[in-house]
């Protein structure tokens, strides 16, 4: 660790306070990075991270305080100047073009718009350099769309290298990778701070956050709560200043496995540009059990999500519901048959926003009675089942006619699990249920989630936060190009080892084991 | 004549290449606009504007290409007033496009009423000679075709060039193809999606303009009502034909603007002449959506188009 | 700038921006007056005379807004549901065509058989007529912007042969017309002794059946649900592509009974000029109604009452009649930026 009081401050925000109407975002913030030093900016959903982050890249103005890179205080409110000042950003949700090269994406606003050329053959030079420096092997030349998730990311670094980038701004740079890949990535971020790089390191996920940095800051509801070095803290410590307090995560006991409820015998699907489809997959789900599918995004989990909610169909094998072969399969058969889906995107389809509560709880469920008789709607009975979702499940909001866009995600995220829920569900297809939520609400949705299991609901658990698998599952599949690895029981894989077959090996030997 | 030895004929050639001209201009500022993410369906209205604008310029006594200059201008009017409401306001690309072609369509009106109230018939103007290039318009066939028409005909090919050149091969056209694929990509490299998208749609419009003055100002001599007639949303099929592509874009409108040539010569021969004109002019429009239902399968949609951006919002 | 969703609108905000658009439209056709060398408040003061003034002036403003009643409804309706119709003008021809064909003598029967035949029937055409379209759009993706525009032309083209073939009239003295309807296929005046016939009555029970379906059914709910969010619906197990045919086939059926109302109601045979882009100007009184069908009619009334209004000032100061397009297109453009702005706060950031 550097000797703070000697190293030089690469980036200072001072007493930066920015506030959306009531609500203050950010709260007399300020935080101080050396060079060559890594700290971890922790904080829950809504604790004022992105705000302030936006703030740094001109994407707001504060309200009041400044901001200052290499000792000069940058103008606010323009995106540029970060830039220019050699701060970098490798978002969560990658900002690449998927129909253009890693080159065409990485010298992307590098020039002055009006330069008579695009110069590719020194770009091409210049980031394979920067690609052997920091150990971020890719192609410049492969389109975006061809790529892995973890190798996106890396164009995304490579983005903020390629403009001479000093510090290094990672927002949950880990949630999408495999255990190996972030080790990958800490590697390339050790080499950047032995060059004399600076980063900052936006996370949730303590143990990493122990492993990389030297100095921690917590924010919660916009405030610095927290600043210290690494060493003199430990990951309770730091999870407890991060919410205000003790919680305790739903405690998992063992499932009872009972019988399959839902199963897959040998189901292709076709792949879907980039997107794998699934890869002839056995597979079923047990009542009383909760099973984690575990993977890197974009392997397969949406196709398998897809056809177990009745969005697509097996191209071939078949699927097995309570015994019985399903042929007419679809996203209204999905819900006859008892499937609660909680999908994936709660904004683009669980729920349309300029519907109210009520329209939105019988999204599922508006041709049956008692919501709909011969064609014409019972809105007294729509609204009398949206406010017995809001009273059971805890919805905050004004009342059933309130449009969703108004309401938080948890919230959002409440109101669907009441409208698949009700029906006490025998299947329970979970996408990403906690997704962006804040540990309040996690801590309710898999609360949700275990009580189902108990009274004897099959759970598929779908996630790319391998902790949450680990803590819930009673089984993990891995998925990987749409290929799917044996049950693993709980307890018996440690993240390594599940890491192993998220990067896609192991697969083979099972085929030819069988 | 026999239908096969219309392809064979100088002046069919020659008339295919001037009915594609302004096509070609209309369909590159088209193909701009959706590069950079902004469907424009003011394109039809922007082409009438750009008719009148154009003429009139002329028929004041400004020169020829003064006269293209205004209604580039003109064009790039009424794309401002377009992206304005559909790039920072993120109004729907559909209803805007539409509200510009008719405001576009009844302010050329009005203002032709207003110049010349009382006549019956419209001046013309003496427009764009053809402009022989020695040596090449001797080739047989394809010289009077390619080598003899006015300077606006060849202005159209060489934009042919030069909108590849700027989209595929400098820093502006990366940002425009960035900005149409994933306006967030764009933002966060620093550069303005606003700016970048308001811009292209601007100089798409002025070229929708310059499209539709090659036809008072180059095909025909006058300005007439109804006389772009739906050309501006074929070229919005052409865009679709050509993917997205300036070259194929190019391609698409002159095999287009021969079947047009075609038609017209068919109408004349005895086959012809029994059967109803309305159904040669029908042909345009058919094609067009034979068009774009052949291509709706392979068709390379840029990532973003229709999609507004919102700067913050992720 | 960026745009901030407004949690609770007063009702200011909700109130304000309509009026502002509304007002700065007035301000514009002012100054195109007066570019015009006519006098504002004169110009003004004529079309809402010329519209509203006198029974005659009323009177001739209600069967204006009758067609535009029908094609504004069939926009709104296929606009909710994110269906882009732009082809009601080939709709509204499909109607009248089915009327010119039927009416004139073809089927000698009574007018309480033979009315509802013909407006049926002409919505069966006008709804064929927008399927093309929609399954083109629900089985191939192909954009129906395009192609509903491109029909229009290819069906104006369609009824032109017509009139210049089959359906001339032999006594038309060579004009390109139909034959008259026979009295049985006209529509009878709404109240005896007024030049205002029956399909404004029945714009009005449409507007009211429109709003019904959309509130109250469950293809209403189907409706809007796939408007708003077509991923959405999908995942809940809305048929998309059943509820895209079904508006299709609604729109272009209201479409079309415009045609049967000009031609059995006012006009009594079909001609090329039939209409003045009814259907087009149907997309701007659905925009200013904000899809509302009760909205519609009331913004039909206005948008006939400045064309009616238009068209007598001109005759009466000579400013071109074609102040009335702008204006409407002004408005157009002005709404649609208000109601966002009545919902969205703008911010400098």
């Amino acid at each position: 660790m550097p000797d703070q009081t000697e190293a030089q401050v690469v980036l200072r925000l001072d007493n930066i306070t920015k506030t959306f109407g009531a609500l203050t975002a950010n709260d007399a913030v300020s935080l101080t990075l050396h060079k060559g030093e890594v700290i971890a900016l922790l904080g829950e959903n809504g604790a004022g991270k992105t705000t302030l982050m936006n703030i740094l890249f001109g994407q707001y103005t504060a309200d009041s305080g400044g901001v200052e890179v290499m000792g000069a205080p940058l103008p606010p409110g323009n995106p540029r100047a970060a830039l220019d000042a050699g701060v970098g950003m490798v978002h969560q949700h990658f900002t690449l073009a998927e129909n253009m090269t890693v080159l065409e994406n990485v010298t992307l606003g590098t020039r002055p718009l009006f330069a008579p050329g695009l110069n590719r053959a020194a770009a091409r030079a210049r980031i394979l350099r920067l690609a052997q420096d920091f150990k971020l092997s890719v192609d410049p030349d492969a389109r975006i769309a061809a790529l892995s998730v973890g190798e996106r990311q890396r164009v995304e670094i490579l983005k903020a290298l390629y403009r001479d980038a000093r510090i290094l701004i990672l927002d949950e740079p880990t949630a999408v990778l495999t255990p190996q890949e972030t080790n990958d990535l800490f590697e390339t971020l050790r080499t950047a701070v032995a060059l004399g790089l600076s980063i900052i390191f936006i996370s949730h996920k303590l143990h990493e956050v122990m492993a990389i940095s030297d100095r921690v800051v917590i924010l919660r509801h916009g405030k610095v709560v927290h600043e210290g070095a690494i060493g003199d803290t430990d990951r309770h410590d730091l999870a407890a200043r991060m919410v205000g307090g003790e919680v305790s995560a739903p405690k998992a006991v063992p499932g009872v496995a009972g019988a399959p409820l839902l199963a897959l015998r040998g189901v292709s699907t076709p792949d879907r540009g980039s997107a794998p489809g699934l890869k002839t997959l056995d597979f079923s789900l047990h009542a009383g059990q909760i099973t984690g599918l575990a993977g890197v995004s974009g392997n397969g989990q949406s196709a398998l999500a897809d056809l177990v909610g009745g969005m697509t169909r097996p191209a071939s094998g078949a699927l097995v519901l309570n015994g019985a072969d399903v042929h007419h399969w679809s996203p209204r058969t999905a819900v006859r048959a008892g499937i609660a889906r909680i999908p994936e995107d709660r904004h683009k389809t669980g729920t349309i926003a300029d519907f109210d509560l009520s329209e939105n709880a019988i999204l599922e469920s508006y041709k049956d009675p008692p919501f709909s008789r011969h064609g014409w709607m019972n809105w007294r009975a729509a609204r009398a089942f949206a406010q017995r979702i809001i009273d059971s499940y805890d919805v905050r909001c004004p009342g059933p006619g309130t449009r969703i866009r108004l309401l938080s995600g948890g919230n959002m995220q409440k109101l669907i699990l009441g409208r698949v829920m009700e029906g006490a569900p025998q299947i329970i297809l979970a996408n990403q249920p906690v997704r962006g939520l804040d540990i309040g609400a996690v801590n309710y949705v898999h609360s949700q989630l275990l009580a189902a299991r108990d009274r004897g609901a099959a759970v598929l658990l779908i996630s790319e936060d391998l902790d949450e698998i680990m803590a819930l599952s009673d089984v993990i599949h891995v998925i990987s190009e749409g290929r799917l690895s044996p049950p693993f029981a709980r307890g018996t894989m440690s993240p390594a080892q599940l890491g192993v077959w998220m990067a896609g090996h192991g697969f083979e030997e099972t085929a030819h084991a069988s | 004549m026999d239908i096969f030895e219309i392809f064979l004929t100088a002046s069919f050639w020659t008339a295919a290449i001037r009915i594609a001209s302004p096509l070609i201009f209309a369909t590159l500022g088209e193909l701009i606009c959706e590069r950079a993410g902004i469907l424009n369906l003011g394109i039809e209205g922007i082409m009438v504007a750009g008719a009148f604008a154009g003429w009139m310029a002329v028929y004041s006594g400004l020169g020829l290409w003064p006269g293209v200059a205004v209604a580039f201008a003109v064009g790039m009017g009424f794309g401002l007033i377009h992206s304005i409401l559909t790039v920072p306001f993120g109004l729907s690309q559909h209803v805007v496009g539409l509200g510009v072609t008719l405001l576009a369509t009844s302010s050329t009106y009005y203002a032709y009423r207003l110049a010349l109230p009382e006549v019956t018939s419209p001046p013309s103007i003496t427009p764009f000679q053809p402009l022989e290039i020695p040596l090449l318009s001797k080739i047989p066939v394809i010289g009077p075709a390619l080598f003899a028409q006015t300077p606006l005909t060849y202005l159209a090919f060489a934009m042919v060039v030069i909108v590849a050149l700027v989209l595929y091969r400098t820093p502006l056209g990366l940002a425009v193809r960035a900005a149409g694929e994933n306006p967030q990509a764009v933002a966060a490299q620093g550069l303005s999606v606003t700016a970048i998208r308001m811009g292209a749609v601007m100089v798409g419009s002025g070229l929708m303009a310059v499209g539709g003055a090659f036809l008072t100002m180059s095909a025909f001599n006058s300005f007439f009502f109804e006389m772009v007639s739906g050309r501006g949303w074929i070229c919005i099929a052409l865009v679709v034909f050509g993917a997205w592509k300036p070259g194929k874009a190019l391609l698409g409108a002159i095999l287009f603007a021969a079947f047009d040539a075609l038609q017209i010569r068919v109408q004349q021969t005895p086959l012809g002449a029994g059967i109803p004109y309305q159904i040669f002019l029908m042909m345009p429009y058919i094609l067009s959506i034979l068009a774009l239902v052949v291509m709706s399968r392979r068709a390379e949609v840029p990532g973003a188009l229709m999609v507004p951006f919102n700067k913050g919002e992720r | 700038m960026r745009l901030e969703p407004v949690a609770n609108p007063t009702a200011l905000r909700t109130l304000a921006p309509p009026a502002l658009a509304i007002a700065a439209t007035v301000v514009i056709a002012s100054l195109l007056a007066m570019l015009a060398g006519a006098n504002p408040f004169s110009v003004l003061g004529l079309i809402l005379k010329g519209a509203f003034g006198s029974k005659f002036a009323l009177l001739e403003t209600l069967n204006r807004a009758t067609p535009l009643i029908f094609t504004g409804l069939a926009v709104a309706v296929a606009f909710r549901a994110r269906l882009w119709n732009i082809g009601a003008e080939a709709q509204l021809y499909a109607g009248a065509l089915v009327v010119a064909i039927l009416g004139a003598g073809l089927l000698d029967w009574p007018a309480i058989l033979l009315l509802p035949t013909m407006a049926i029937l002409a919505m069966v055409a006008g709804a064929i007529l927008l399927l093309i379209p929609a399954l083109l759009k629900v089985r191939l993706g192909v954009d129906e912007v395009v192609t509903t525009l491109l029909i229009n032309f290819i069906f104006l083209l369609f009824v032109s042969m017509l009139l210049e073939g089959p359906l001339k009239d032999p006594m038309g003295m060579g004009w390109p017309k139909s034959a008259r309807l026979i009295d049985e296929a006209r529509l009878p005046r709404l109240i005896e002794g007024l030049r205002l016939h029956w399909g404004f009555g029945l714009a009005l029970i449409s507007a009211v059946i429109v709003w019904v379906i959309g509130t109250r059914t469950t293809l209403g709910y189907e409706m809007r649900a796939v408007g708003l969010n077509r991923n959405a619906a999908e995942f809940a197990g809305i048929p998309v592509g059943r509820v895209l045919i079904k508006t299709a086939l609604l729109s272009g059926g209201l479409a079309a009974l415009a045609g049967f109302s000009e031609v059995a109601g006012l006009k009594g045979n079909l001609t090329l000029d039939l209409s003045p882009g009814f259907g087009y100007t149907g997309i701007i009184v659905a925009m200013l109604a904000l899809l509302n069908p009760l909205g519609v009619v009331a913004a039909a009334l206005f948008v006939a009452g400045i064309f009616v209004g238009a068209d007598s000032m001109s005759r009466a100061v000579g400013v071109p009649t074609y102040l009335a397009d702008i204006m409407l297109a002004t408005a157009l453009l002005l709404m649609v930026v208000a109601i966002l702005l009545t919902r969205f706060r703008v911010v400098r950031e």
